[in-house]
C-alpha cells in the first residue's frame, strides 16, 4: 500500500471546531503559531467546547480512511467540517487542492451535487419517498429529466442489490435495507469523495458483517477516495488502509492498521487496540523484508494476507515466503522467523494484560 | 458495627431553608389580616373608589381608533362577504345525495368503510332531523375559516421555525389568541367589522389559527438531522431544501395541525352564533336553549357533536395511517378513484338540480317539527325526578361550593346549614389541621406543612372572604419560587391590574369555580384513567367516550347540564367538569402505562403489594404525565368559564359575556385578559414546576 505515489484528494490541514459564545475570538492569531494542547486547555476553561482540535491529515485518491474514537470524541463534527455541514472556527480543507472553506455557497452546492457523498448513522432517508425516489433525489435536485434520474437510480439500486424494492417505502424495510438505500443514494451522482458517518452502527452485528462485505466488493469495483467514521475498532481494523484514532476532539494517531497495533502512539491507543489479534491485523506486506537481490522463494502469497493465513503453511514447513510488489515496488521476501517474532509478541501482550 | 450507624444517623438540629422564611411572614400577615378583618373590611373587599376606570380609557381610546379604522376593516368585510355568501350559496344548492355521495368517498379514503357508514348515518340523521340548511350553512362558515387559518398558521409557524428569536413573541401571541375567550374579541370585531356573519368567521379565523403555527413549528423543528443533512449533501438550494426536504418530512405533523385548525374553527363558529344572523346550528342550539326546548337543543346538539366527530375522524385519517396498515377499502380508494366519485357525485348534483330546479329534496317535516310531544316527555322527566337531581344539586352545593365560597366560618351559619358552629369545634377544626400539618412536615417536608396550613385556611374563610393581600403574596411568592423572580413579578402586576380593576369579586368567583371544578375532576378523572391503566376492558370503553367527549364543542356540554339541573352554578360546574375530565382520564392512564417496565418489575420482585407498585412506584414516575394532564384539566376549565358564563354564574366568565351584551369593548377586553392571565400563570407554573422535578432527578 504505497499512498505516497497516488495524488492527495482531501487535505484537512489544522482544522478547529470550537463550540461557545464567541469562538472567532481565539482564532484571531495572525501569523503566531498556536499550542494546541494549550489553547484545548484554555477553551475549555473559559466555558467553550473544543470538539475538534487542531485536526490535520492527508487522503490520497482511492484510499480508505478510517476516522475512529468513542463517542463524543469529535470524529462527526470532524467530517460534518470536511464537507461543511458544519462550519469550521478554523482551518483549511483543501479539495483537490482548492481551499473548500473559501467555496461561496452556490460553490457548495455544486460541489455537493458533484463532488462529494454521504451516507448517515440513521439512514437520512426521506420519508415520504420510495426507494426509488430517495435514490433518484439528489439527482431530481439537479433538474436532470425524470427518465435519465429513474435509469440511474435503478442501475444504483441494482448496485447495491435491493432490485425488485424500488417502490417501497423506506418504513417498510429493515435496517440493513434502509442504509443499502442510503448508499446507493450517496453514489447516484457518482462522487469521488465518499463520506460515511457511522454507516453500520445501527444494524445488527450479522447484519454489520454482511455490509462490510458489501461496502468492500463496492470499493474493489468504485474505487472511491473515502472517509469511513466508526466507532467499531474491529471494523475500523478490517476496513482501513489507513486509520485516525481520535480523543477529546484532538487526533492522537494516523497510520496503517500494522503501525498503531506495533507502535501505538500513547497508553490511550495501546489500551484501545490491545485487544486487536496481532495475527489477523498484520500483513505479509507489513513485515516482509525487500529481497535485495538474494534468490526468490518458491512459495509466494499476497501483500495484503494476513499472518495468520500463514500459519498452517508455516506448521507444514514452509520457511520464506515471496511477497510480490504492487505497481513498481520490487518483490519482498516474508521468513518465517518475523511471522514467529509477531506471534512472540503477541503472546507477551497477552500475558501482559 | 456500631460506627457506621452512628455516622447516618440524622442530625437533629433544625434548619430554617432561605425559602421558608418569606411564608413565615406572610403566615403572620394572614394571622393579622383575619384579626383586623372586621375592623378593615377593605382588607377582603377591594374598595370601589380605589378602582381605576381603565375599561373607560379603553373604550375612548377604541372608539377613536375604530372611527379612524372601520373603513378599512368594513371594506375587508365586504371583501370577505362575496366568498362567504359564494360558500353558503353553493352548499345550498348541492342536493343532499350528492353530498353524500362526496362525504362517504372522502370518508372512505380517508379510515375506510367504518368511517364511511357513520358519516352516511351522521348525514342520514342530520336530514331526518331537519338541520340540513343549517348544518351547510355552519360548514360554509367553517370552509372559509379553515384555509384562512391553514395558510395563516402555516406562514407564521415558518416564520419562528426560521426566525427562532420571534418565537417568544410569536408564542405569547398564540398564547393569548388561544386563552383569551373568544367573546372578549367579539366585541371589537364586532365594532370594526359591522354586525354579520363575518365577524364570526374572523373570530373563528383567530381561534383557528394557532394549532396550526404551534403543529408546523413542532414538525419542522422535528425533521431529524440526518434527512435535512441528507438533503444539503444532495445539493439542495435553501428552497429544494425547504419544499422537498423538510415540508414533505413534517407532512404528517402538518396535517395534525390542520385537524386542530379545523375541529378549532368548527368549535369557533358554533360559539360566534351568539352574535346571531346566519340561520346556523349553533344559533339552533342556542335559541332553543333560551327557550328551554330541550327536545330541539338536544336534537341539534346531536348534530354539532356527530358533525364534529366525523370532520374529526375525516381529518385525522389522512395524517395518520391506521397501525395495521390501510384497510382493504382504503387501498380499493385510490386518488383516479377518489377523483371519480367526486365527479359523479357533482355530475347527479347538477343532474338532480337540472330535472328539478326548485325543490330541495329536504323531507318536509323534520324530526323537530314534531317536538312537542318530545318536549313534553323530557320535562316530565325532568320533573318526575327533580327529587333526585335537586338532591345531588343541593348536596354539592351546600356541601362543596358554599364551603369553597364562603368557607367553613361563612356557610356554618343558622341561614346555610341551619346550624352554627361553637367555638370548641373550631378549635377542634384548628387541632386537625396543625395534626395534618405536622403529618405533612414529616413526610413530604415544609412545603407540604404549608399547602396543608393553606387550605385549612381557604377551607376556613372561604375564596370570597380570603384577604386579598395575603392571597396576591402568596401567589406571587409561589411563582416566584418555582418558576424565578420573573413569573413571580408576572403574577403580582396580573393580579394587580385585575384588583384596580374591580374585577376582585369576579376573579375570586372564577377561582374557586376553577379550583373546584379541577380538583373534581382529577379525582374521578383520576380515578377512571387509573382503573383504565390497569385494565384494558375499561380502557376500551372509555376511550371511544374521550375521544368524543374530546370532540365536542363546549357549546354542547351545556345541554345536558342545563336540562337537568337548570340555571346556576352548579350546571356550570357540571358543563365545565364535563369539557376538562378528558385530560385527566388520559393522562393518568397514559403516565401508569407508560411508566418504565423494568422499574415497576423491579418494584412487584420485591413483593410490593399492587396498591403499593401503584402509589409507591408508578404514580411518582408517571407524575410529570400527571402534571402535563393538570395542565391541560386547568386551561379547559378557565376556557369553558366564557361558555358557561350563559348558564349564569358570576365570574370573569360572565364579566365578559355582559360586557358582550352592553357592547363594552373595555370591560370584555380586561375581564377576557383577565382569564388568559389566569391560564398562563397556571400554565407557566406547571411548567416550571416539571421542568424543576425534572432536573431534581437528573
Amino acid at each position: 500500500m504505497n499512498t505516497a505515489a497516488r495524488p492527495i484528494k482531501l487535505a484537512c490541514r489544522n482544522v478547529w471546531k470550537v463550540y461557545g459564545r464567541r469562538p472567532a475570538y481565539y482564532f484571531d492569531s495572525r501569523g503566531y503559531i498556536i499550542d494546541p494542547d494549550a489553547l484545548a486547555e484554555r477553551l475549555r476553561a473559559e466555558a467553550h467546547l473544543p470538539a475538534v482540535v487542531d485536526a490535520s491529515f492527508e487522503v490520497a485518491t482511492g484510499e480508505i480512511f478510517v476516522i475512529m474514537g468513542l463517542s463524543g470524541s469529535g470524529k462527526s463534527t470532524l467530517v460534518r467540517c470536511l464537507s461543511r455541514l458544519v462550519e469550521p472556527s478554523a482551518g483549511e480543507v483543501l479539495l483537490d487542492g482548492r481551499n473548500l472553506l473559501a467555496a461561496s455557497g452556490k460553490e457548495l452546492i455544486e460541489l455537493r451535487r458533484h463532488a462529494m457523498g454521504m451516507v448517515f448513522q440513521n439512514f437520512g432517508l426521506l420519508p415520504h419517498l420510495s426507494v426509488l425516489g430517495n435514490v433518484a433525489f439528489p439527482l431530481k435536485i439537479q433538474g436532470k429529466p425524470a427518465k435519465e434520474r429513474e435509469a440511474r437510480a435503478r442501475e444504483m439500486i441494482a448496485l447495491v442489490g435491493l432490485e425488485g424494492r424500488e417502490a417501497s417505502f423506506p418504513h417498510q424495510l429493515s435496517g440493513g435495507q434502509q442504509q443499502r438505500v442510503g448508499i446507493a443514494r450517496s453514489l447516484a451522482v457518482g462522487p469521488e469523495l465518499w463520506f460515511l458517518d457511522e454507516p453500520f452502527s445501527a444494524l445488527d452485528p450479522l447484519i454489520r458483517k454482511q455490509m462490510q462485505d458489501e461496502f468492500l466488493r463496492l470499493q474493489r469495483m468504485l474505487k472511491k477516495t473515502i472517509i469511513f467514521i466508526t466507532h467499531d475498532i474491529a471494523e475500523a481494523f478490517r476496513l482501513a488502509d489507513r486509520l485516525a484514532i481520535m480523543r477529546a476532539g484532538k487526533i492522537v494517531q494516523i497510520g496503517r492498521p500494522a503501525d498503531i497495533v506495533l507502535n501505538p502512539a500513547d497508553d490511550y491507543v495501546a489500551q484501545f487496540t490491545e485487544d486487536m489479534p496481532l495475527l489477523r491485523v498484520i500483513t505479509a506486506g507489513d513485515i516482509a523484508a525487500p529481497a535485495n537481490g538474494a534468490a526468490l522463494p518458491e512459495r509466494s502469497v499476497a501483500a495484503d494476507t494476513s499472518l495468520e493465513a500463514l500459519i498452517p503453511q508455516l506448521a507444514s514447513g514452509v520457511t520464506a515466503f515471496t511477497v510480490p510488489g504492487v505497481g513498481d515496488s520490487p518483490s519482498a521476501v516474508l521468513d518465517a522467523g518475523a511471522v514467529l517474532a509477531v506471534l512472540e509478541r503477541e503472546q507477551a501482550r497477552r500475558k501482559s494484560s | 458495627m456500631t460506627a457506621p450507624a452512628a455516622a447516618f444517623r440524622p442530625s437533629l438540629r433544625f434548619v430554617v431553608e432561605p425559602a421558608l422564611l418569606p411564608w413565615c411572614g406572610l403566615a403572620v400577615l394572614a394571622g393579622l389580616c383575619l384579626l383586623l378583618k372586621n375592623e378593615l373590611p377593605w382588607l377582603v373587599n377591594f374598595p370601589k373608589q380605589w378602582t381605576l376606570p381603565l375599561a373607560t380609557y379603553i373604550n375612548a381610546v377604541t372608539d377613536i381608533v375604530v372611527a379612524v379604522i372601520q373603513p378599512g376593516f368594513r371594506a375587508l368585510s365586504v371583501l370577505l362577504d362575496a366568498p362567504m355568501r359564494g360558500a353558503r350559496l353553493a352548499l345550498a344548492w348541492l342536493p343532499w345525495p350528492a353530498v353524500m355521495l362526496a362525504v362517504a368517498a372522502l370518508a372512505l379514503k380517508s379510515s375506510g368503510e367504518r368511517l364511511a357508514v357513520f358519516a352516511l348515518a351522521t348525514l342520514a340523521y342530520i336530514l331526518l332531523a331537519g338541520y340540513w340548511a343549517q348544518s351547510m350553512n355552519t360548514l360554509a362558515l367553517v370552509l372559509l375559516a379553515v384555509p384562512i387559518s391553514t395558510v395563516l398558521g402555516f406562514l407564521l409557524g415558518v416564520l419562528g421555525y426560521a426566525r427562532p428569536r420571534w418565537r417568544p413573541v410569536l408564542n405569547g401571541a398564540l398564547d393569548l389568541m388561544q386563552t383569551v375567550p373568544a367573546f372578549a374579541y367579539l366585541i371589537p370585531l364586532l365594532l370594526l367589522f359591522g354586525f354579520g356573519p363575518v365577524v364570526g368567521l374572523i373570530a373563528s379565523a383567530i381561534y383557528a389559527t394557532p394549532p396550526m403555527v404551534r403543529n408546523t413549528m413542532l414538525g419542522l423543528d422535528r425533521v431529524p438531522a440526518a434527512i435535512s443533512e441528507a438533503g444539503l449533501m444532495s445539493g439542495c438550494t435553501r428552497r429544494q431544501q425547504f419544499w422537498q426536504v423538510e415540508v414533505p418530512t413534517a407532512l404528517p405533523q402538518l396535517l395534525v395541525g390542520f385537524n386542530q385548525t379545523t375541529m378549532a374553527a368548527l368549535s369557533m363558529v358554533i360559539v360566534a352564533a351568539i352574535i346571531g344572523g346566519f340561520e346556523d346550528i349553533g344559533w339552533e342550539v342556542l335559541s332553543s336553549m333560551r327557550k328551554a326546548e330541550f327536545g330541539q337543543s338536544i336534537l341539534s346538539g346531536l348534530v354539532i357533536a356527530l358533525l364534529a366527530i366525523l370532520i374529526d375522524r375525516l381529518t385525522i385519517g389522512y395524517a395518520k395511517a391506521p397501525e395495521t396498515g390501510p384497510t382493504p377499502a382504503m387501498r380499493w380508494m385510490t386518488q383516479r378513484r377518489l377523483a371519480l366519485s367526486l365527479a359523479v357525485a357533482l355530475a347527479l348534483a347538477i343532474v338532480i338540480r337540472l330535472a328539478a330546479p326548485d325543490a330541495m329534496l329536504l323531507p318536509e317535516t323534520g324530526l323537530r317539527m314534531q317536538m312537542g310531544a318530545v318536549n313534553q316527555w323530557l320535562l316530565g322527566l325532568v320533573r318526575d325526578y327533580a327529587w333526585f337531581f335537586n338532591g345531588v344539586r343541593n348536596a354539592v352545593l351546600y356541601c362543596l361550593l358554599l364551603p369553597m365560597r364562603v368557607g367553613i366560618a361563612g356557610s356554618a351559619t343558622p341561614a346555610m346549614w341551619g346550624f352554627s358552629l361553637p367555638s370548641s369545634v373550631l378549635a377542634a377544626y384548628l387541632v386537625l389541621v396543625l395534626a395534618l400539618a405536622v403529618l405533612a412536615l414529616r413526610s413530604f417536608g415544609w412545603r407540604g406543612a404549608l399547602a396543608v396550613l393553606a387550605a385549612g385556611l381557604v377551607l376556613y374563610t372561604g375564596f370570597l372572604d380570603l384577604p386579598w393581600p395575603v392571597f396576591i403574596l402568596a401567589v406571587a411568592l409561589l411563582a416566584g419560587q418555582v418558576g424565578g423572580p420573573r413569573l413571580g413579578f408576572f403574577a403580582l402586576v396580573g393580579f394587580g391590574l385585575i384588583l384596580v380593576n374591580g374585577l376582585w369579586p369576579q376573579l375570586v368567583q372564577s377561582l374557586y369555580l376553577c379550583t373546584l371544578a379541577v380538583l373534581l375532576c382529577l379525582l374521578v378523572g383520576g380515578a377512571l384513567g387509573t382503573w383504565a391503566a390497569h385494565s384494558d376492558h375499561v380502557s376500551h370503553i372509555l376511550k371511544p367516550i374521550c375521544d368524543a367527549l374530546q370532540t365536542m364543542p363546549q357549546f354542547v356540554f351545556l345541554i345536558p347540564a342545563l336540562m337537568f339541573f337548570k340555571v346556576g352554578e352548579f350546571t356550570a360546574l357540571i358543563a365545565i367538569m364535563l369539557y376538562a375530565i378528558v385530560p385527566p382520564i388520559r393522562y393518568v392512564e397514559h403516565g401508569l402505562r407508560h411508566v418504565r417496565p423494568d422499574v415497576v418489575e423491579a418494584v412487584e420482585q420485591m413483593g410490593a403489594t399492587p396498591m403499593q407498585t401503584l402509589l409507591q412506584a408508578k404514580l411518582p414516575l408517571a407524575l410529570p404525565v400527571v402534571m402535563l394532564g393538570l395542565n391541560q384539566t386547568i386551561m379547559a376549565a378557565l376556557s369553558m368559564l366564557a361558555i358557561a358564563a350563559l348558564v349564569g354564574t358570576r365570574d370573569l366568565g360572565q364579566a365578559v359575556y355582559v360586557a358582550l351584551g352592553k357592547a363594552d369593548a373595555g370591560m370584555g377586553l380586561i375581564a377576557g385578559l383577565s382569564i388568559a392571565f389566569l391560564a398562563i400563570l397556571a400554565d407557566r407554573l406547571i411548567q416550571a414546576a416539571v421542568a424543576r422535578s425534572a432536573a431534581a432527578s437528573h
